[in-house]
């Protein structure tokens, strides 16, 4: 098992950017996520990774040596594609031995490799059926176990829950993330979905047109946003991002929005101008002492909690709030938010303004 | 009548549609069935009027086909008994067998030039396709346009430039001469039509071969060529099918060593009155090795035509 570092990695299609001059390093064991929306350049960053692509610029290094311009077959690595991509033409046990076959291994010992594989995938029953007549949750794993087979450097996932139906995806990616810390792979998986990437990965790229906006663990990215951007893409519902044009003092613990104070963590410099407040929706709460308030637009009930949307002075506001809460549409309450968790933005830039963090936390971005 | 189905159409509708089928299969294998059995009557029943559906059949065609024969004097006939039965068929008609005919010659011409054409088309055409559906290629749209224009008239529009060029390269009348001549002729389809069938297999099979350790080629050969048998088979059936009737090129440039047997089958007619049984019986002959190869490949066919009409 390896690690990986990606320094400068820039890969242009023409005049497209696909990918802008990213960098981070995967430890070795680690699940590492790649999350983004469509096309802001984390599958072309996997395949520069696999070899597929070639980068433009920029290196590659799995396990200290360069791999850059080398041919994928050369590279020691395992792929797992969104449709798979399992040979049609052969069964699921030549499937999975088809790696072990291109090193030349000898016959017994591959057989052996495919036995324990498939007892590890539970696909013991299917190996001698064509991959053509399988269930999705089963390719899925014919797909993992000819990539474990050759017990690889590392791991490459390219959505591969992506074709699953939504129940069995759950399932699946608790599979997945048991395999991982049964076999201690290193593994870089690229993923749109926030949820999959919060709920397995250890640490978290958020990219967006090609740039990397933010990496960190996932609870340092859905508490600190370094980027509008990631504020917005995490979450379900995202964070609330209320504009309002003031000025904030360094290393003063509140801020005047209509009137109200709101306490903030004390930020590293003066700001103002065009400044946005993030707060996530479960860290608002009603407080009728408040003259920050909100008239109640619509509420929807998800069970133990509700989200209720207000429309305020500085925008529409997302709020969770436990279903036993009574709230009326067309009501005007007060709002109060969590002080420790609010982070600002510079609205012009989109980037978060750096703020004196209590210790445990440490700030990123 | 059954229950009223949305999908399943109703006794009525299956009986016309089998009518249907029935009649065109009818007006289409009618000319195959009047040469297949002209080829079993003799010259006179072959002319007969009104035409005879029912007759003795006689082995007379296939003999003349295989057979050049000559007039003898009584004398000679009553002195060379014949000594099989074939001898015997000619011998009824006052002649003897001088020796074999050019028939098999030119249908082992044809099986060359067929297949041999074919298999260059194919696999000339399956490297180009290949080359054009999964590398950058300069200028490819207009190169495939450039390709696809080679047919936009019939080919027999250049038999003059290709006949003075066949003749000053010595190509004339030679096996390689017509084996290019129907490869260009037909790489145009194939690069098309298998461009065609290799787009449609994911390009996920071969980045996983790339992965698992093979090289390009490698991928190429065990995991696209397998994938793109269908659109082979059914390229090569296509391509066959044009070398293997070629008529109008074979009369061209071809008269002796390299001759097909379209080009010689109507010559047989001129040996000794009309000879109508012996063509039929060359025909029927030239039609088997192409219907032999559609049959094997059948399968392939008829999933390649309606290829890529549905998402699986």
């Amino acid at each position: 098992m390896a690690e990986i570092i990606v320094r400068n990695l820039c890969k242009k299609f023409g005049d497209f950017v696909a990918v802008e001059s990213s960098s981070f390093t995967v430890a070795d064991g680690e699940f590492f996520m790649l999350l983004g929306p469509s096309g802001c350049g984390k599958t072309t960053t996997l395949r520069m990774i696999a070899g597929l692509e070639l980068p433009t610029s920029g290196e590659i290094l799995i396990e200290g040596e360069e791999v850059g311009q080398k041919p994928a077959s050369q590279r020691d690595i395992a792929f797992v594609f969104q449709m798979f991509a399992l040979y049609p033409h052969m069964n699921v046990r030549k499937n999975i031995s088809y790696p072990l076959v291109s090193q030349g291994m000898r016959r017994a010992v591959v057989n052996q490799k495919v036995k324990d594989v498939a007892r590890i995938l539970g696909i013991e029953d299917i190996l001698d059926r064509p991959v053509s007549g399988l269930s999705g949750g089963d390719r899925q794993r014919v797909a993992l176990g000819r990539a474990i087979v050759r017990e690889p450097k590392c791991f490459l996932m390219d959505e591969p829950l992506g074709a699953l139906d939504a129940e069995f995806r759950e399932h699946m990616s608790g599979e997945l993330r048991d395999l991982h810390d049964r076999m201690g792979a290193t593994t870089v998986y690229v993923t749109h979905d926030q949820r999959e990437a919060m709920q397995m990965g250890d640490r978290i790229v958020v990219m967006n047109h090609g740039i990397i906006e933010q990496f960190g663990t996932p609870q340092e990215i859905y508490d600190y946003p370094a980027t509008m951007f990631v504020a917005d893409f995490i979450g379900s519902p995202p964070m609330n991002l209320l504009e309002f044009e003031g000025e904030i003092v360094a290393e003063r613990d509140y801020l005047t929005l209509n009137g109200q104070r709101i306490g903030i963590p004390p930020l590293k410099e003066s700001a103002h101008g065009l400044l946005v407040l993030g707060v996530r929706p479960e860290h608002v709460s009603l407080n009728d002492q408040s003259r920050f308030r909100g008239r109640v637009e619509t509420t929807e009930y998800l069970g133990t909690t509700q989200i209720i949307t207000l429309s305020t002075p500085n925008g529409n506001l997302k709020a969770r709030l436990i279903s036993s809460t009574l709230v009326r549409e067309g009501e005007v309450v007060g709002l109060s938010f969590r002080e420790d968790l609010i982070t600002i933005f510079n609205k012009q830039t989109g980037k978060a303004l750096k703020a004196i963090r209590k210790p445990g936390f440490s700030s990123n971005g | 009548m059954s229950k009223w189905s949305p999908t399943e159409p109703s006794n009525l509708q299956k009986w016309l549609a089998g009518s249907l089928v029935v009649i065109y299969a009818l007006v289409t294998l009618l000319p195959l069935l009047w040469i297949i059995s002209t080829g079993f009557k003799t010259p006179a029943d072959s002319i007969a009027y009104p035409p005879k559906i029912l007759f003795n059949p006689s082995l007379e065609g296939y003999v003349n086909l295989f057979t050049t024969q000559t007039r003898q004097t009584e004398e000679y006939l009553a002195n060379n008994p014949p000594t099989n039965w074939y001898e015997q068929l000619v011998h009824d008609k006052g002649m003897v067998i001088a020796g074999p005919s050019r028939y098999g010659e030119r249908f082992f011409n044809s099986i060359i030039i067929g297949f041999g054409s074919t298999f260059l088309s194919v696999f000339l055409g399956t490297l180009a396709a290949y080359a054009f559906s999964r590398f950058k290629v300069p200028l490819k749209d207009d190169l495939l346009f450039f390709i696809l224009s080679t047919r936009m008239m019939p080919p027999i529009a250049v038999a003059i430039p290709i006949f003075l060029m066949f003749r000053s390269l010595g190509l004339s009348d030679t096996h390689a001469g017509m084996i290019l001549l129907y490869t260009a002729v037909n790489l145009s389809l194939a690069v098309w039509l298998l461009k065609g069938f290799i787009d449609e297999i994911p390009l996920e099979y071969e980045e996983a071969a790339l992965i698992d350790g093979y090289t390009r080629l490698q991928a190429f050969f065990k995991v696209v060529l397998p994938q793109a048998t269908t659109g082979i088979a059914s390229t090569a059936i296509f391509c066959l099918i044009f070398a293997w009737n070629e008529y109008a090129f074979a009369v061209l440039l071809t008269s002796g060593s390299a001759q097909t047997a379209p080009p010689f089958i109507p010559t047989i007619i001129g040996v000794g009155g009309q000879d109508w049984p012996a063509v039929a019986a060359g025909a029927t002959l030239f039609l088997l090795p192409v219907m032999v190869f559609t049959i094997l490949l059948r399968k392939h066919l008829l999933r390649g035509i309606t290829f890529g009409a549905v998402r699986k």
